[in-house]
């Protein structure tokens, strides 16, 4: 099992929790998990041309996905995945 | 035995190496520049000095050395007035353990005699050293990273909840100039967290109200309001007048239209958010590190980013990421320490936990990429599922 952490903005469709755990041997497994302990989030993890989940950047261990093998990543018993959603940032 | 003073310096004199101005000149000018320190009186140094000399006074020479010069094999050349004051303070290097130190024969006034080029440094009133004395103590800022801040032009992209802390406290440490931009009034709901402004100053424009906050603590700084919106039309000739961007804009057009302005006018950005308990910074610095469009190469569609209606924030968030934009501001100012570029923090409230993640350049960014198509600035057409009023700036 990796940890995955959840954006505010996603919380709401993973159950409202912060940090989730999911199963897989690479990213995609683990995004794969994800959608289906967590349905209303496999919305938003859907690939787009690049393969990647389209509008959100997704790290390993602190670091972005992209600079490594993308969806097929490697992830480990006990990695973090963190999914980052494009931020409009600030609040009026 | 007691000596008089002529025979304690002649004596002094054997020990001291003496170099000739021209020889410090074209040494400054090669590989291994010397550092200039001038141990002359405050008076003497703001009336003329060797560009780029360092300036500790006599008196405190033997105190402060180590702070500014941390290296002892560094080759220092020490000058005074005429000769002997350089002396005397070589004298006590040497004894410190300073090996390459020399003494700059006939001093400040031979090298002027000797037609080589002199300044008038720039120093602070005697009220500003007293206000920013807390500043001149740290040897990463000093008089030299003051005057630099009192010379620097900050432009903040909204005056609400992250542009109040970081307004308050660039104009604390005097940073010269200060840019507003928000075209909102301040409502008595933005009180909760937006603490440049006041009850008595409800229903005047952000700009005004934080305008009187800043001048109210800091009569050093000159702020310019830009009661405005940013849009392609004005962003490059306004943010062209200032060194660096404080960012604090919550809307996918500004920050994307900021981004693109930012690279072509070669602007570093101090980039804060925050919701609800969570906040994240990271600073972006063209062709340094990555820019937004690296992390995110389009804005989503406005059905595919957070809705604005579920957003809140606690009161306090904003004042942590403000003040750590502020921070990061001084840094890039002052060139000191290591800033956020390529780094991104994320700060929980409710953990008290920050993590940072590594960001990396897209070597295909289209704004800043091997390839980058860049050109000019557009507007984005995304609006928010709330009212544009209520959703425009932090």
């Amino acid at each position: 099992m990796s940890k995955v952490q959840i954006p505010p903005v996603l919380r709401a469709a993973a159950g409202g929790n912060k940090q989730v755990e999911a199963s897989g041997a690479t990213l995609a497994e683990v995004l794969a998990n994800l959608s289906a302990q967590y349905p209303d989030l496999s919305g938003r993890l859907q690939p787009a041309a690049n393969g990647m989940p389209q509008y959100l950047n997704i790290y390993l261990n602190d670091e972005d996905v992209r600079t490594m093998q993308w969806l097929a990543t490697p992830v480990a018993e006990g990695d973090t995945v963190i999914i980052l959603p494009a931020m409009a940032g600030g609040l009026a | 035995m007691a000596q008089s003073f002529p025979q304690y310096l002649q004596r002094i004199k054997e020990q001291v190496r003496e170099v000739q101005p021209d020889d410090v000149r074209r040494e400054q000018q090669g590989a291994r520049a010397p550092l200039l320190l001038d141990v002359r009186e405050p008076d003497e140094f703001s009336q003329g000095a060797i560009p780029g000399a360092r300036h500790i006074p006599r008196g405190y020479l033997e105190l402060r050395i180590e702070q500014e010069v941390p290296d002892r094999e560094r080759p220092v050349v020490v000058y005074c007035a005429g000769g002997v004051r350089s002396a005397l303070a070589v004298d006590s290097l040497q004894q410190l353990g300073y090996s390459n130190v020399t003494s700059l024969a006939g001093g400040f006034n031979g090298w002027k005699n000797a037609g080589l080029p002199f300044e008038i440094p720039r120093t602070l009133t005697d009220a500003q050293r007293n206000r920013y004395s807390r500043h001149l103590l740290v040897p990463e800022v000093g008089e030299a990273g003051q005057v630099k801040l009192l010379d620097s032009k900050v432009l903040l992209i909204g005056a609400g909840g992250l542009g109040s802390p970081a307004a308050l406290y660039l104009a604390a440490a005097g940073v010269g100039m200060i840019g507003l931009v928000d075209d909102d009034v301040v409502d008595e709901s933005n009180l909760q967290r937006q603490i440049a402004h006041s009850l008595d100053r409800v229903g005047q424009p952000k700009t005004t109200s934080a305008r009187a906050a800043i001048e109210n603590l800091n009569k050093d700084v000159k702020v310019v309001e830009h009661n405005e919106r940013l849009v392609a039309e004005n962003i490059l000739g306004i943010i062209n007048q200032y060194d660096l961007i404080v960012d604090g804009a919550d809307n996918f057009p500004t920050r994307y239209l900021l981004n693109d302005a930012s690279i072509l006018a070669r602007k570093p950005i101090v980039h804060g958010s925050i919701f609800r308990f969570e906040g994240q910074l990271t600073v972006f610095k063209p062709f340094d590190g990555p820019c937004y469009r690296c992390l995110f190469p389009e804005p989503p569609p406005p059905e595919m980013a957070p809705s604005c209606a579920e957003a809140g924030v606690l009161g306090v968030l904003p004042g942590i990421i403000g003040s750590l934009q502020a921070s990061e501001a001084i840094k890039l100012l002052l060139g000191i320490g290591d800033p956020m570029i390529g780094r991104l923090l994320l700060f929980d409230a409710l953990e008290t936990s920050f993590r940072e993640l590594k960001l990396r350049r897209n070597p295909n960014c289209p704004a800043c990429g091997e390839h980058a198509t860049l050109t000019g600035v557009v507007d984005y057409d995304w609006t928010c599922a709330v009212p544009q009023r209520d959703a425009v700036l932090a």
